[in-house]
């Protein structure tokens, strides 16, 4: 049986980068606890543009968690209440007839909002211009076991490859620190042995391109990893730590 | 490893070797201050063990060196902190989520080092101003020559022990060093496994057991401090 359930939105709405944000208020009814939490934004929408309104502006794309465009703050969490999920994976079951629900963008000095939800994190794609790459054409995908490695360290690696760029864990850093991302970003590479040759190199330089975009300090305080969902785990921070520290300790 | 010093996990690396160095110093402190509730005991009367081992403390000359040295542990520990918290919330910047952190999971004392720092520093200044200031002379501090049993023989110094008694008949500066302790406490529950995490000495496998050590090291700093104050206090 469809549940159906009724909603009062308090949604951050900012015309640009340079002018000053508010909230407003707005009620959705009789959205299906079936659909997406995107989903109930385009009802909204679409209620909006009916009344001849301005839609509300956030990022998305693939809707299915892949893409890391989606980027809500909801109800106190990036990504909203559930655990281990994106913002479009999220679904209305998790809400109650009634409820307020408090919509906002990321909220960090790198990432400064573009139009209402959405902001903006090209910071991000700079620290992966920095060094997140291979610089040699690895070639097409070599035969499974011409390269023998661990399946540990494959496991790892393919773990943190699972980041997918989102920026939840710097919105939920208390010090804006972009540490789990570039952590997940330097491991997966360090981890194999086609990233390895250029490891101490990349850990230097998307580091330093972190500082200078003016990222946080790392204090391990954990907001990152419990709300990251790909639950990337601290561990890689330590890896980075170690990298970093002995590329530096080398030159 | 120029530029070492000016990168974020740079500073970092500062705050985690100097916050090691500080409990290392704090192990060897407490062990001395142990001697406080050891008397009568080993064959030492009333104050003696506790009056060795300062007159140890006092002429060694590895501690003369170790000194300034920790004098700089704690400068840099502090400095850096400051630093850090400022840059820290500069990064965040000034918009606050409306509908808060309702993040779970996150240890309080991880996102309060900064505060907790500050009640050690506050204890340290009251600590500075009893013992140490005395004991070097800069405040005004005659103490009797006593003698007591050194590694064997017996040998002739300031009582430490007396002074420290009486300071701590006075309830006020008990609760001080306990509430001291108890931060001290809350402090290394966080500190002790970042500190490794920083360095980059912590895994999957690692992660649970660095935070169990922590505790305990919390524990043993934290609890021992408050003990040989309340004792001292309530028992001597
Ligand atoms: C004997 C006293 C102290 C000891 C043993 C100690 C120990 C530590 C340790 C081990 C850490 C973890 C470092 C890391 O995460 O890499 C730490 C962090 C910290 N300490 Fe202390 N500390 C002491 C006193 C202080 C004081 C007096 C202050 C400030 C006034 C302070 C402020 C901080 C802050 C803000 C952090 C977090 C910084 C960060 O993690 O990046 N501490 N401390
Ligand atoms: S580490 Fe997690 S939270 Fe951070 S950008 Fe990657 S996927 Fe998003
Ligand atoms: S829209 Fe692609 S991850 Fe959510």
């Amino acid at each position: 049986m469809e549940k159906t359930i009724n909603l009062t939105l308090k949604v951050w709405r900012q015309n640009g980068p340079r002018e000053k944000g508010r909230f407003e208020t707005y009620k959705v009814n009789n959205i299906s606890t079936d659909s997406s939490f995107l989903e109930m934004m385009d009802i909204l929408n679409e209620q909006l543009i009916n009344e001849n309104k301005e839609p509300v502006a956030f990022d998305h794309d693939c809707r299915e968690g892949i893409c890391g465009m989606c980027s809500l703050y909801i109800n106190g969490r990036p990504h909203g209440p559930d655990d281990d999920v994106t913002t479009c994976q999220l679904h209305m079951r998790k809400f109650n007839d009634g409820d307020t629900i408090t919509i906002e963008p990321w909220r960090s000095a790198a990432f400064p909002v573009i139009k209402d939800l959405i902001v903006n994190r090209h910071a991000f794609d700079q620290i992966i211009a920095a060094g997140g790459y291979v610089s040699v054409s690895t070639g097409g995908v070599p035969d499974a076991n011409a390269i023998p490695i661990p399946k540990k360290d494959a496991d790892d690696s393919m773990d943190a490859a699972s980041c997918i760029g989102c920026g939840a864990c710097v919105a939920a850093c208390k010090n804006g620190s972009a540490m789990l991302f570039v952590s997940a970003k330097v491991s997966h590479l360090a981890l194999l042995p086609q990233g390895r040759v250029e490891a101490a190199r990349r850990a230097k330089a998307m580091v330093a391109k972190m500082d200078e975009l003016g990222f946080g300090n790392c204090t391990n305080t954990g907001a990152c990893e419990v709300e990251c969902p790909k639950s990337i785990s601290l561990s890689n921070i330590a890896r980075l730590n170690r990298e970093f520290l002995s590329a530096k300790l080398k030159d | 490893m120029s530029n070492l010093l000016t990168a974020s996990i740079g500073r970092k690396l500062l705050m985690s070797i100097s916050g090691l160095f500080l409990i290392l110093f704090l192990f060897v402190h407490l062990t001395i201050n142990s001697f406080l509730l050891l008397d009568g005991v080993l064959g030492f009367e009333e104050g003696q063990l506790f009056n060795a081992g300062v007159h140890f403390m006092g002429t060694n000359p590895l501690i003369k060196i170790i000194e300034p040295v920790l004098a700089l542990g704690f400068l840099v520990h502090i400095v850096y902190s400051l630093i850090l918290t400022f840059q820290n919330m500069k990064a965040r910047g000034p918009q606050r989520y409306a509908s808060g952190k309702k993040t779970k999971g996150v240890e309080w004392t991880s996102q309060n080092m900064l505060p907790l720092g500050i009640a050690i520093f506050a204890f340290l200044v009251v600590h500075i101003y009893n013992f140490y200031m005395k004991m070097k002379g800069i405040l005004p501090w005659e103490p009797a020559e006593v003698e007591f049993p050194f590694f064997g023989l017996t040998a002739t110094g300031e009582d430490a022990y007396t002074m420290v008694h009486e300071t701590f008949q006075n309830l006020g500066i008990v609760i001080v060093y306990v509430i001291g302790s108890i931060a001290l406490a809350f402090h290394l529950t966080h500190g002790f496994w970042s500190a490794f995490q920083t360095i980059g000495w912590n895994n999957n496998i690692w992660m649970p057991r660095l935070k169990v050590i922590s505790s305990v090291v919390a524990i043993i700093l934290g609890g021992g401090f408050t003990v040989i104050a309340l004792a001292q206090y309530l028992f001597f």
